[in-house]
């Protein structure tokens, strides 16, 4: 199985990391060529203004879309969050619409309100979650076929709806692996579901 | 609980500009032109590194007013510098809500024997280094972010080159080491943070490069040498073009090792752009050279 993550900017090299274990390769992605060679894919946290532009600048917003609706997993976090919504809320900011969502940009405030915070996620066990805010969003609206996952707040920070993951937090960032796991696991499923349609 | 202020949360936001282009602006006006270019963050300054170095005088934190108006320019982390070893300055920026403070070599430094005790802050800080040893002083400070000093506003790339492979050199010399306590010893750091940066070849927090980058392929040049990203002062500003400069630097930066992209960028910029004007460095006197500021 090959996961690639989104390598136009942000914290790809923590992702990268994370993803590896045995039988998972991570695949920084840069293009098409490389999109076209993995079976999930990560967008990582980073500047949503920005990787919105180089998305689209280099051509790869279409191709994604189009592989999230084939079917292929994908989470974003933070930045991924936003990239991945319908749209932002108040604000004129372009997405990449693949989650029937709001988003709020810096929801939790600026840098010194960035924090760490201890949630209760069930899909993730019984352990709570050490999850990191950085100018993080929130979800200010979820559509009907979107399932919350944890909340901080009252706020929906994780959030999934059927090949697609987001969360407003940082896992890369904390050395517990528990939502790559997850993320592997999406990826696993579709992969078994793909083979099945071909028998 | 909300944990506010950590280790995680400062050195986090510095991983989350990786890859990425901070420019420095004076205007709100200037700060949408880099968001529209695609860049990380902004600097917000009164004056351009090029400009302080012509004006000469002290150079000191920006008018809050102006820092402000940027702030609610744009979308993307504001930055703002205080001068070395002002922890005053630093105060009144982190009570403004900057998202990164930029303790910098570029104004005239408040304290020739301290820098700012950067830990107790909630905002974390960015430092300049031109080694190995200057990095570690500021990390271990509370530096949550370093980027290599270069010349600032010199629009000459050699010493930014020079003091990014000092830094990577350095590490690697490390990692052969046999007596690391005369390493830590002569870096005037503890041994504790040695053994991280050995363990992990690199620093524990990110390093871009800064001071002297003006061009598409400079900037591809400094992410080749190690930097995770890049910091431009006057290279923008100071150019014919700063829009066309702008997203040039931005895109090389990003596929900074597909030289077919590097290309398209420069390309990008039209026959009559015109880079800032350089400055021979050999021809400054010792006095005027920004980067022994601080060390």
């Amino acid at each position: 199985m090959r996961i690639g993550v989104l390598a136009l900017q942000g914290d790809v090299a923590e992702h990268v990391r994370a993803v590896r274990e045995p039988r998972v390769e991570a695949l920084p992605v840069k293009n098409v060529e490389d999109l076209a060679r993995v079976d999930g894919l990560v967008i990582p946290g980073g500047e949503s203004t920005t990787v919105m532009k180089l998305l689209d600048r280099f051509q790869l917003a279409e191709p994604i879309a189009r592989r999230v609706r084939e079917g292929m997993p994908l989470w974003g976090t933070c930045m991924g969050m936003i990239v991945i919504a319908r749209d932002v809320t108040g604000a004129q900011q372009p997405t990449l619409d693949l989650m029937d969502i709001s988003v709020r940009r810096n929801a939790f405030g600026r840098q010194n309100e960035s924090a760490e915070v201890s949630l209760a996620i069930s899909a993730l066990g019984d352990k709570p979650f050490p999850a990191v805010f950085i100018r993080a969003p929130w979800v200010e609206r979820a559509g009907r076929a979107v399932e919350t996952l944890g909340e901080r707040d009252g706020h929906a920070v994780m959030v999934r709806q059927e090949n697609v993951l987001a969360t407003s937090f940082h896992p890369e960032l904390t050395g517990d692996r528990r939502v790559h796991e997850y993320f592997i696991r999406m990826v696993r499923d579709a992969l078994v579901g793909k083979r099945r349609k071909i028998a | 609980m909300a944990e506010t202020g950590t280790i995680t949360v400062k050195r986090g936001l510095a991983q989350m500009l990786k890859g990425g282009v901070i420019m420095d602006v004076v205007t709100p006006e200037h700060a949408v032109i880099a968001q529209e270019a695609g860049a990380v963050a902004v600097m917000a300054l009164e004056r351009i590194p090029a400009d302080i170095r012509a004006a000469g005088g002290v150079a000191r934190m920006s008018n809050l007013e102006l820092v402000r108006s940027i702030m609610d320019a744009v979308t993307i982390p504001v930055m703002a510098k205080c001068r070395i070893g002002h922890f005053a300055e630093a105060q009144l920026l982190q009570e403004l809500g900057v998202d990164f403070i930029d303790e910098s070599e570029v104004l005239t430094p408040a304290d020739e024997q301290f820098h700012v005790d950067k830990n107790p802050f909630t905002t974390p800080f960015v430092c300049g280094a031109r080694n190995l040893g200057e990095a570690l002083r500021r990390i271990n400070e509370g530096a949550a972010m370093i980027r290599s000093k270069g010349e600032a506003g010199s629009g000459n790339i050699v010493e930014a080159v020079r003091h990014m492979r000092s830094i990577t050199q350095s590490i690697q010399d490390l990692a052969d080491a046999k007596d690391l306590k005369s390493h830590a010893r002569e870096m005037r750091v503890p041994l504790k943070l040695v053994k991280q940066v050995v363990a992990n070849g690199k620093l524990p927090v990110v390093l871009f490069c800064a001071g002297g980058v003006s061009t598409p392929a400079d900037a591809s040049l400094m992410m080749q040498l190690g930097a995770e990203g890049i910091f431009v002062g006057s290279g923008i500003f100071k150019s014919n073009n700063p829009r066309a400069f702008a997203k040039a630097i931005v895109n090389a930066t990003t596929h900074f090792n597909d030289p077919k992209v590097v290309v398209e960028a420069s390309l990008s910029l039209g026959k009559d752009s015109r880079a800032m004007e350089g400055l021979d460095l050999r021809k400054i006197p010792e006095s005027e050279l920004l980067a022994p500021r601080g060390n």
